[in-house]
């Protein structure tokens, strides 16, 4: 099963330990996730369900291709890690 | 007496604890390094929206002294053949908070546009679609020209709580007699818009409304704080007129309204629009108590020498007892005045940059 980790930094608002999930692609392995986690899903998805802005997702160490409907295919031994770079002053 | 102040910073929620007559200061600090844009003091609750750009905007409620986060306004999926809509349907950041004065009943004014309801004191919250739906939103314009439309005040009139008037920046102001059922564009004249192209400027969905403010006792009358001045409505915003009297300057994103008294009002003026600084380096209230006639330029207590401290559209309020007042600048700095802006005080400490200032309710 694809494993899911998130980065520290939302820790801050509210719990996201690593998860290993169901799912062929990027979008369902979060779904997996956020189906446990309802709250996490706002932190890490726009309204529309895309990444948000400034939210990357890389899945073995690549940045996702398919931002806006997460479909890139993920397999059972997959890792999924979520971050992002925070910036500004 | 207002003994409690709330100010919603870019890097946290700061809360301000009268000490004894004149004398404020910081008591605590919640979300530290997190932006606030908005915050609700009401039912003995208080609401905080954080808009924390990388992980978007959520809603936070604090009852005695737990905080808890709830559900925050989502918008629709955007349908395939809403290509032609300009603005996205995502939340950008939740601009307004206000009490519905119906039991659990709140609105949550915000960027893009879109105007939610809370039926049940802020778990969940529903965008109202007929606000939104509507083809002459499309025309709304973002704030400064190029960012995202937002609503910067929501008004009920607390006797009549299916009426809601909203102030857009930049889109005029709008009506709904039906709790949010159905919408038109209120404000009929008196207004104008001077950076408009000259056949547009006296359209009323070309209306930049930076803030508005009503009479609590008097809700008829209402005063705007638009991006080319001062108007004053003393029907409920159909008819404006415009308040050439204020001073030292008409510019200004903020206003608030006496609880008790229709003609008394409180403004901070700037230098328009393109510097967006306190005229002279001096941070001044003006005050009308004429209904506009004519006003007092307050100083007492605030800098006068080199402030460039600028006052955004939430970060002025005054109490319910009409007397107590209090405002928070950009560069962080925040001045109570206990006897309706005569007199300032300060509370010891260097504030992050100043969204929003609210008394507890």
């Amino acid at each position: 099963m694809p494993t899911v980790a998130f980065t520290r930094a939302l820790e801050r608002f509210l719990q996201a330990p690593p998860a290993d999930v169901g799912g062929a692609t990027v979008g369902e392995a979060l779904g997996a996730v956020f189906a446990s986690r309802p709250t996490l899903r706002g932190y890490v998805l726009d309204d529309q369900g895309g990444l948000r802005r400034h939210v990357a997702l890389y899945v073995n160490g690549k940045p996702v291709r398919d931002r806006a409907r997460l479909s890139d295919p993920v397999a059972a031994s997959d890792r999924i890690y979520v971050f992002q770079a925070l910036t500004g002053g | 007496m207002a003994d409690r102040i709330y100010v919603g910073t870019r890097k946290g929620l700061f809360e301000i604890a009268r000490q004894k007559k004149g004398a404020w200061a910081i008591a605590d600090v919640h979300f530290l390094g997190d932006p606030v844009s908005a915050l609700l003091s009401t039912d003995g609750a208080l609401y905080a929206a954080l808009d924390l750009g990388h992980f978007g905007t959520h809603l936070w409620k604090r009852e005695g002294n737990a905080w808890r986060e709830l559900g925050v306004p989502t918008y629709p999926p955007k349908p395939d053949d809403a290509t032609d809509d300009p603005h996205p349907w995502s939340l950008g950041k939740i601009w307004a908070l206000e009490p519905g004065f119906v039991s659990g009943r709140l609105w949550a004014g915000t960027m893009p546009g879109g105007l939610f309801r809370s039926d049940d004191a802020g778990e969940s919250w529903k965008l109202v679609e007929a606000l939104w739906m509507m083809p002459e939103r499309k025309q709304w314009m973002g704030v400064a020209g190029g960012e995202q439309p937002g609503i910067s005040a929501v008004l009920i009139d607390p006797r009549k709580p299916d009426e809601i008037r909203i102030g857009v920046s930049t889109a005029g102001v709008w009506v709904s007699h039906d709790a949010g059922k159905s919408w038109r564009i209120m404000n009929r004249g008196g207004m104008y818009n001077e950076y408009m192209p000259p056949e547009r400027r006296e359209d009323p969905i070309a209306m930049d409304i930076h803030r508005l403010a009503r009479c609590a006792a008097h809700p008829e009358v209402v005063w705007c704080q638009h991006h080319n001045g001062v108007f004053r409505s003393d029907d409920s915003g159909l008819n404006w007129s415009e308040v050439t009297a204020i001073k030292p300057s008409k510019f200004g994103f903020t206003v608030a309204a006496h609880p008790h008294d229709r003609n008394t009002a409180w403004f901070v003026p700037a230098i328009k629009d393109e510097k967006r600084v306190p005229v002279d380096g001096k941070v001044v209230v003006a005050r009308t108590r004429d209904g506009g006639k004519s006003f007092d330029v307050l100083h007492n207590g605030l800098p006068q020498r080199h402030a460039y401290d600028l006052v955004l559209r939430h970060a002025l309020d005054v109490a319910a007892d009409g007397a107590t007042l209090a405002f928070g600048s950009t560069s962080g700095g925040v001045w109570i005045s206990e006897d309706g802006g005569d007199n300032w005080t300060a509370p010891e400490g260097r504030l992050p940059p100043i969204n929003a200032v609210r008394f507890a309710a």
